[in-house]
């Protein structure tokens, strides 16, 4: 899966938790700052992100997660 | 012996002094906006000179005067409590002592925000086994003895507060009241929610419960259901562990509770812990949102990590 069929999906994830504009989504966007993602919706969207792209995303890991290219390099890594 | 338990009658109680999420922005860097969207508590009701013994007897005076029973009848008392300060005696023996029960079996149980639950799961078991024939069951909290008022991750949560029920025997021929109890736990995760050491206070790794509470307990909360036969949309109400209404809407819909009248008394009561449960179903049942007889699911979660539901017959 590339990157940006990664950012598609984390996309579809956050206009259905959150409410996130998809065309809003892009790999330098911070999930709180630019997208309005707090600390419990987000939980809401790594729990989607593991079950869309098959991966474990554990709870210390979370808190890295800043940007959605945090969260697309993640899934890169845990996903190949 | 009995081949099952009912409740007969609720009580709570609730100190008067008000805390608003203004009052606490006074104290902290935080604002109403914010508690608001993060776990939807508008106010919460701090004790003054209440001692835990205290609130869990006014709630069980209240609920055993609306039980039809007098304090002779009560030969058993369980307090569900993570609160009390007081290693020694327990809460129920002071209870017992306030109300006038002269000899029952008196414990104090901990499991934390599960308590309530848990401690009718026992009183249950023990009318089923013949060991008590009439009981009292509470959850009473004073959490603010264990708030950082400078956390404000954790202060703005919590409140104070009691709730109680009269349990006794079904009739002869009369389904059970009191439906099995599903509970259990979930050690690893027992570091998430602490209060620990010496002169402890109240503190969380919030995102990981938010993850088990609203993606691992939906499934309990249905097994609960199903242990009474019961299915989630016959339930007339959802009476779970008032943690954060971000927890309880989802859980409410992943369980499938579409019928139910879902309790949210955070909104004005706060976090109280093994208080939420008790307190929460006798207010519903006080303002008749909950007709006589129907069912709804009791379900607590929280420290430990812990949880333990049943579905009730509403007194």
């Amino acid at each position: 899966m590339t990157r940006d069929e990664i950012t598609a999906g984390l996309a579809e994830i956050l206009e259905e938790v959150a409410g996130v504009n998809p065309d809003d989504v892009a790999e330098e966007k911070s999930f709180t700052d630019d997208l309005d993602v707090d600390s419990l919706s987000m939980v809401e969207v790594v729990v989607a992100a593991e079950e869309k792209f098959g991966v474990k995303i554990p709870d210390d890991e979370v808190q890295n997660l800043k940007t959605v290219g945090d969260a697309v390099s993640y899934i890169t890594k845990v996903g190949s | 012996m009995s081949s099952g338990t009912k409740l007969l009658s609720l009580g709570h109680y609730q100190p008067t002094r008000v805390l608003t999420n203004d009052d606490l922005a006074q104290m902290v860097d935080t604002n109403d906006e914010w508690i608001r969207d993060r776990v939807g508590i508008v106010t919460r009701r701090i004790a003054d000179g209440e001692t835990v013994a205290d609130m869990a007897a006014a709630a069980a005076e209240k609920a055993l005067a609306g039980s039809g029973l007098t304090a002779a009848d009560i030969d058993l008392v369980v307090v569900a409590t993570c609160s009390s300060v007081d290693r020694c005696p327990n809460v129920a023996t002071r209870v017992a002592g306030r109300l006038g029960i002269t000899a029952p079996g008196a414990y104090d149980i901990n499991t934390a925000c599960s308590g309530f639950s848990y401690a009718l799961a026992t009183v249950d078991h023990a009318i089923r086994a013949g060991a008590s024939r009439n009981a009292i069951v509470i959850g009473s909290e004073k959490l603010s003895d264990f708030t950082d008022w400078t956390d404000r991750s954790t202060c703005v949560l919590f409140g104070d507060g009691a709730g109680a029920a009269v349990v006794t025997a079904a009739g002869e021929g009369e389904a059970p009241g009191v439906g099995p109890v599903l509970w259990g736990s979930d050690p690893e995760k027992s570091d998430a929610i602490t209060i620990e050491g010496w002169r402890p206070y109240i503190q969380q790794a919030g995102q990981t419960v938010f993850r088990w509470a609203t993606f691992a307990l939906p499934g309990l909360a249905q097994r609960a259901c199903a242990a009474a036969g019961i299915d989630p949309t016959e339930l007339a109400a959802f009476v779970p562990h008032q943690a954060n209404l971000r927890i309880i809407e989802p859980l409410a819909r992943r369980l499938g509770a579409t019928n139910a009248v879902v309790a949210k008394d955070i909104v004005e009561s706060g976090n109280t812990s093994a208080a939420s449960v008790p307190l929460a179903l006798s207010k519903l049942v006080e303002r008749r949102e909950v007709p006589s007889g129907a069912p709804v699911l009791l379900f607590g979660f929280g420290g430990g990590l812990t949880y333990a539901g049943q579905v009730v017959r509403c007194p």
